[in-house]
């Protein structure tokens, strides 16, 4: 069942120099209880796709898509009022993502309030249930203290449990392992993988990493200049990838190259948001670049489980 | 635990300050050119007027000696006696001061419950003309001088409308025909004492426009040091991800963003509520308001000194208590603030 459908999103800010184009044209496909990758570097307009889901989008934002669907709801009349109720962030850095002058217990009450009508004491048991569920140690303890007295992982885990007192069932995780240690973060990531499985929720897991991909997710998108250049299942995007671009990304990994060797790099930069694109978007950077690539759009390649957008045939290095 | 020894640090600093004033207060009166037996000797004293009025004054004894003397009677609350009145300071001050606190911290209260929420309002509607509307009367309530502001309210709420009292403490029937008894000296405490609520009201009423004068400056820019951190604070991480959350907006507002952003307009409060407490002759002159700022500057004047070392400690004292309170709600509002 498709929990999220999004054909053609853009997101555009008009400036005097002309428009800015942070999504250009990202389509996205979710089924309900699955962990759905959004790969690409910074600026490739991935946070930018989670706050349009979110209505979050910074104001003078133009959004515009062809499907931009939620469970059936429009997303571009319901975001403001599915926010918070049915869909949840769990946003990059924990440390700024709770407020430094509120206790963790009032912060959480305040979720708990905003989406119950229960009274205090029984709030008060949720949270400690939810802090519980996420694996944190003496919840009861914990309301009383600050951010500021707890470690990047608990931080972490508490965002978790503020997003899971919302009772939303679809999670937009942006990047919730990058500020944290190796092995913290990947004790985070079990943590949501559980989570998914027990309570039947849905992530979509905002991501430049691709260790991240490989941990938890079970299908993916590449995002590249805020265009979907690829979207398939993780495992066939991280050992087949067949855009240009989602290979090198690929090849940029420390594991891919021997030990000793100079690390693959992607050379040049990613198109400016202002700039218009003719033809392929990752022509200027591409090893495998082709007169046409400058000229004409690439056509979508693939079925419908593993699809591309490239003028060659997919059989990249 | 942080709070309890950050309380301790700033108790004990202010203990400090007073002693640093009251020492600064004795040196400035050894070093002024005017001879205080003369003074105290009365007008146009002989040579043995003078030599008497220095024995009683104990101007011959050492310096250490008078110094001590000097901090202990302060301490006690014994200001000793106006050189040109020769009434005690202390029975002075105790109607001065309570008519200065009354107008003091009015006046403060007024400058947070306008200047907080109106910098709070603009900023969620930054570059709204709400917004604009906002700045410009800040930046009016700032640059107008105290005594138009004053004569502008006075036109308006006494002249024209009729609804507020000119000038003065309490209204005439109640000041002279049946008198409020004197028991702490603040009005509206004494009316309450007393049993007496038309009093209260009375008081309350004739509070008003003078506590606004006073309180249009800081309000001023308690809203424009609101509105910046405000600002500044609403594109936090932390806010997106409450609004992510789906908490109302008003609750992201003042129970989120305000406890992060409230802290340099508190810090500015604390340090007009120093000024008020003397500098508010003008406003005190133009309302008939009996209070310490216009006592000082008579004394001045007539370099009574005793007054002016009295009051200096008085007002020292009141300010250090002031920001001890103003100290107390940023490490309760900002618990970060105990830890520095």
């Amino acid at each position: 069942m498709t929990l999220l459908e999004i054909k053609a999103l853009s997101v555009t800010f008009p400036s005097n120099t002309g428009p800015v184009q942070a999504v250009r044209r990202v389509d996205l496909q979710i089924e309900r209880g699955s962990i759905h990758g959004l790969i690409g570097e910074s600026g490739c307009g991935k946070t930018m796709t989670g706050m349009a889901l979110l209505g979050l989008a910074p104001q003078g934002a133009r959004i515009a898509a062809d499907v931009f669907r939620f469970d059936g709801m429009d997303l571009t009349t319901h975001a403001a009022s599915l926010r918070g109720r049915r869909i949840a962030l769990i946003s990059q850095d924990p440390a700024a993502a709770l407020n430094p002058v509120l206790t963790i217990g009032r912060q959480m009450d305040d979720v708990l309030r905003t989406h119950s009508a229960q009274p205090k004491a029984e709030r008060r048991v949720a949270a400690v249930a939810l802090l519980t569920a996420t694996g944190l140690a003496g919840p009861e303890l914990l309301l009383k203290r600050y951010p500021h007295q707890l470690s990047g992982g608990m931080q972490q885990r508490v965002v978790i449990a503020q997003a899971l007192a919302t009772g939303a069932d679809f999670l937009i995780a942006d990047e919730p392992t990058t500020a944290l240690d190796v092995t913290v973060g990947a004790q985070v990531l079990a943590l949501l993988r559980k989570l998914v499985a027990e309570r039947g929720l849905t992530v979509l897991m905002i991501t430049h990493d691709m260790d991240v991909v490989a941990a938890v997710c079970d299908r993916a998108t590449v995002l590249y200049a805020g265009l979907s250049v690829e979207e398939g299942p993780a495992r066939a995007i991280l050992t087949h990838p067949r855009h240009p671009y989602a290979a090198a990304l690929l090849a940029a990994l420390p594991d891919a190259v021997p030990h000793g060797q100079r690390l693959a790099a992607i050379e040049g930069r990613i198109p400016s948001p202002t700039q218009p694109i003719t033809g392929c978007a990752f022509a200027l950077r591409c090893p495998s670049v082709m007169p046409v690539c400058h000229e004409v759009p690439p056509p979508r390649r693939g079925g419908s489980d593993h699809g591309w957008l490239c003028h060659l045939d997919g059989q990249a290095p | 635990m942080d709070l309890a020894r950050y309380i301790l640090r700033r108790a004990l600093l202010s203990a400090f300050v007073v002693m640093g004033v009251t020492f600064l207060v004795f040196v400035v009166a050894q070093v002024v050119p005017s001879d205080p037996a003369a003074l105290y000797a009365g007008p146009r004293p002989n040579a043995e007027q003078i030599e008497k009025a220095r024995v009683t004054l104990n101007l011959d004894a050492p310096l250490p000696e008078r110094f001590a003397r000097f901090a202990v009677s302060m301490a006690t609350g014994d200001f000793g006696v106006s050189y040109k009145s020769r009434r005690l300071i202390s029975q002075d001050l105790r109607v001065y001061l309570p008519a200065t606190l009354e107008l003091a911290v009015s006046s403060t209260l007024l400058a947070l419950l306008i200047g907080i929420p109106a910098g709070v309002a603009t900023a969620a509607r930054q570059g709204s003309w709400g917004d604009r509307l906002g700045s410009l009367g800040s930046i009016l309530a700032v640059a107008m001088p105290t005594f138009f502001f004053a004569m502008l309210l006075q036109m308006i709420f006494a002249s024209w409308l009729g609804i507020l009292p000119l000038s003065g403490r309490l209204s005439r029937e109640i000041s002279i025909s049946d008198p409020l008894p004197f028991i702490t000296g603040f009005n509206l405490i004494d009316a309450m004492l007393a049993g007496r609520p038309q009093v209260f009201v009375d008081a309350l009423w004739h509070l008003i426009l003078p506590a606004l004068t006073l309180a249009a400056y800081p309000a001023g820019i308690a809203m424009r040091l609101t509105r910046s951190a405000m600002i500044d604070i609403l594109s936090r991480r932390h806010i997106t991800a409450a609004r992510a959350l789906g908490l109302p907006e008003r609750r992201i507002l003042y129970g989120h963003a305000l406890r992060n952003a409230v802290g340099p307009a508190l810090t500015m409060i604390g340090l007009s509520f120093a000024f008020a407490l003397t500098g508010s002759v003008l406003v005190e002159i133009i309302f008939a308001w009996p209070g310490l700022g216009r006592y000082v500057s008579d004394s001045i004047l007539s370099k009574d000194f005793p007054v002016i070392a009295a009051a200096t400690l008085v007002v020292t004292v009141c300010y250090v208590l002031m920001n001890l309170v103003i100290d107390l709600t940023q490490a309760v509002v900002d618990p970060r603030v105990a830890l520095k």
